[in-house]
């Protein structure tokens, strides 16, 4: 029997697996110590936990245990990065390289530093929403101390050529920042094979607790170091003050351990289902996928159902099935994704989409019942707009004057 | 953000959708807002020339649930009223009914934008000159 709601929103976060929670409970009861109490078995217990969760998140994404420094999560870590990096690297240089398309928590501290007298180029994104390598070694200057490129994008799940990034990025002697925030867990990361010196991510997003995360700092060739953003007791080699949150770390291990056992099988049974799922959804005429289809996460699609809404189109299922959408209608603004926006997408294309995140937990009865509930919707719809009506009498949307609102 | 039962049903069960033919003398259409902006509303009243009543109306929305709702109230209100009434009906009725909220109040204006446009497009069909409305107050 299909249980509803079905949950498609996996990039806004993932449902713990039950195998994560189990191994965190006897950290919240009888092994609640301080990992940092050094004199007595409850702070060792505490502190053997950490270590052995820092080996499972550092095997993950191929780095040492050491260069793992646990924060509260991917924003925590994006701002760590590239605050503590514009702070330690100051007598080499104030620039930073950016993009559109990046998250929030990373262009939002990147405006910070442009507040604080930093300068931050922010690169536009080709349509498929990959970076212009040529750009990006164009905007190269002496000055320049850090790349800060997302791993794979949380809107359209397109993958960044991060190898070639870092390639170029070593050339000039610039570091490079990586949000891997949807990329870790999900495809194969490795830090010395993409040359990533620094690298944030969270395990709220692969099946793991909410409230905990990490940032990958590289301590050999080169040996990268941060400014602390936060005083206190010196936790995790002085880069990241606080009292560690043992049960969230456990979970983040165990996460990290269940997605490199599992990723082949899960990439392969999940991604079968987003082709089909897509395969079925552009069957309906106007029907187009955002973004690279090529270089993009194997759970993920943007798809723009033309001349319908999509906060409307929501509305149609989003009690039976949980989903986003790139128009941002409910906000005072009325302005779509900034993301799709950056594709070079119309405004009305960008109204229209629908984001996908698929899961570990997702099945192929409940895209079936996907599949059906949208395009429902979107028939419906059309029957009901106005521009669909013009669209399909012929007319040139773009020719008519719109009276703006 | 939960949407109200009545805004529900409108959108479940809309009102009056479909198209007049905009050609005849009789029917006025207004088309307000912009594919930009996430809300196109047109909306088309027929209207008995002899007795200024509204007979039908007919509405089609690209838009959100709540623009939805707006637009399929605003004719279930317009039809069997007169034109001179119809000017009456004003964008903070339609958030009353409907319970919209602050950030949905921008689809209240729109319908009756869209309401003050069908009847000026009547209007100037028909001989008569345009309304000159002051801008609504919310954008």
């Amino acid at each position: 029997m299909l249980k509803l709601p079905i949950y498609l929103d996996n990039n806004a976060t993932t449902p713990m697996d039950p195998r994560v929670l189990e191994t965190m409970t006897p950290y919240f009861l009888e092994h609640f110590g301080n990992a940092a109490s050094r004199n007595h078995p409850f702070g060792w217990e505490a502190e053997e936990a950490i270590d052995y969760a820092r080996e499972q998140v550092a095997k993950l994404i191929g780095a040492d245990p050491k260069e793992i420094i646990f924060t509260s999560g991917a924003t925590e870590a994006d701002n760590l990065a590239i605050k503590g990096v514009y702070e330690m690297y100051a007598s080499k240089g104030n620039h930073i390289i950016t993009a559109t398309t990046e998250h929030k928590a990373v262009l939002d501290t990147c405006k910070h530093i442009e507040k604080i007298g930093g300068e931050v180029t922010y690169l536009t994104v080709k349509p498929d929403g990959l970076i212009d390598l040529e750009a990006l070694e164009a905007a190269i200057k002496p000055t320049t101390i850090l790349i800060a490129i997302m791993y794979a994008n949380n809107e359209i799940g397109t993958v960044m050529p991060i190898k070639e990034i870092s390639a170029i990025a070593r050339k000039h002697g610039v570091l490079v920042f990586t949000d891997g925030t949807q990329a870790v867990g999900k495809i194969p990361v490795d830090v010395n094979k993409d040359g990533i010196d620094l690298m944030a991510f969270t395990a709220h997003k692969m099946y793991g607790p909410k409230g905990v995360g990490a940032l990958y700092v590289r301590r050999k060739n080169p040996r990268v170091k941060v400014t602390a953003q936060m005083d206190g007791g010196g936790h995790e080699r002085g880069m990241r003050s606080g009292t560690l949150n043992v049960p969230g770390i456990v979970g983040f291990g165990k996460a990290c351990e269940l997605c490199q056992l599992e990723m082949e099988a899960d990439t392969k049974r999940i991604s079968i289902l987003r082709d089909k799922l897509e395969t079925e959804l552009l069957k309906l005429e106007e029907a187009y996928v955002n973004g690279s289809r090529e270089h993009r996460l194997p759970h993920v699609a943007n798809i723009s159902f033309k001349h319908v809404e999509g906060e409307g189109l929501l509305m149609g299922f989003n009690k039976n099935i949980a989903l986003s959408s790139g128009s941002a209608c409910t906000s005072a603004s009325l302005e779509p994704s900034y993301v799709l926006k950056a594709l070079g997408l119309g405004d009305d294309l960008a109204h229209s989409s629908l984001r996908f995140g698929l899961g570990r937990f997702t099945t192929e009865e409940q895209i079936d019942y996907t599949i059906k509930a949208i395009s429902e919707t979107v028939l419906k719809l059309r029957e009901m707009s106005p521009l669909w009506e013009m669209y399909k009498e012929g007319i040139d949307l773009s020719t008519i004057e719109w009276a703006a609102h | 953000m939960a949407y109200s039962d009545k805004v529900i049903d409108h959108y479940q069960h809309p009102k009056n959708v479909g198209t007049l033919d905009k050609s005849s003398k009789n029917v006025g259409t207004g088309l307000v807002g912009a594919p930009e902006c996430g809300d196109v509303m047109r909306l088309q009243i027929e209207v008995d020339g002899t007795t200024g009543m509204i007979t039908d109306a007919k509405f089609k929305t690209f838009g959100c649930g709540s623009a939805i709702a707006s637009s399929s109230l605003a004719t279930e209100w317009l039809k069997g009223k007169s034109v001179d009434d119809a000017l009456k009906i004003d964008n903070m009725d339609i958030v009353e009914e409907l319970n919209l909220p602050p950030v949905k109040i921008h689809c209240s204006v729109l319908a009756e934008d869209a309401i003050k446009a069908a009847i000026n497009d009547y209007r100037v069909k028909n001989g008569m000159e345009a309304i000159k409305f002051e801008e609504s107050v919310i954008h």
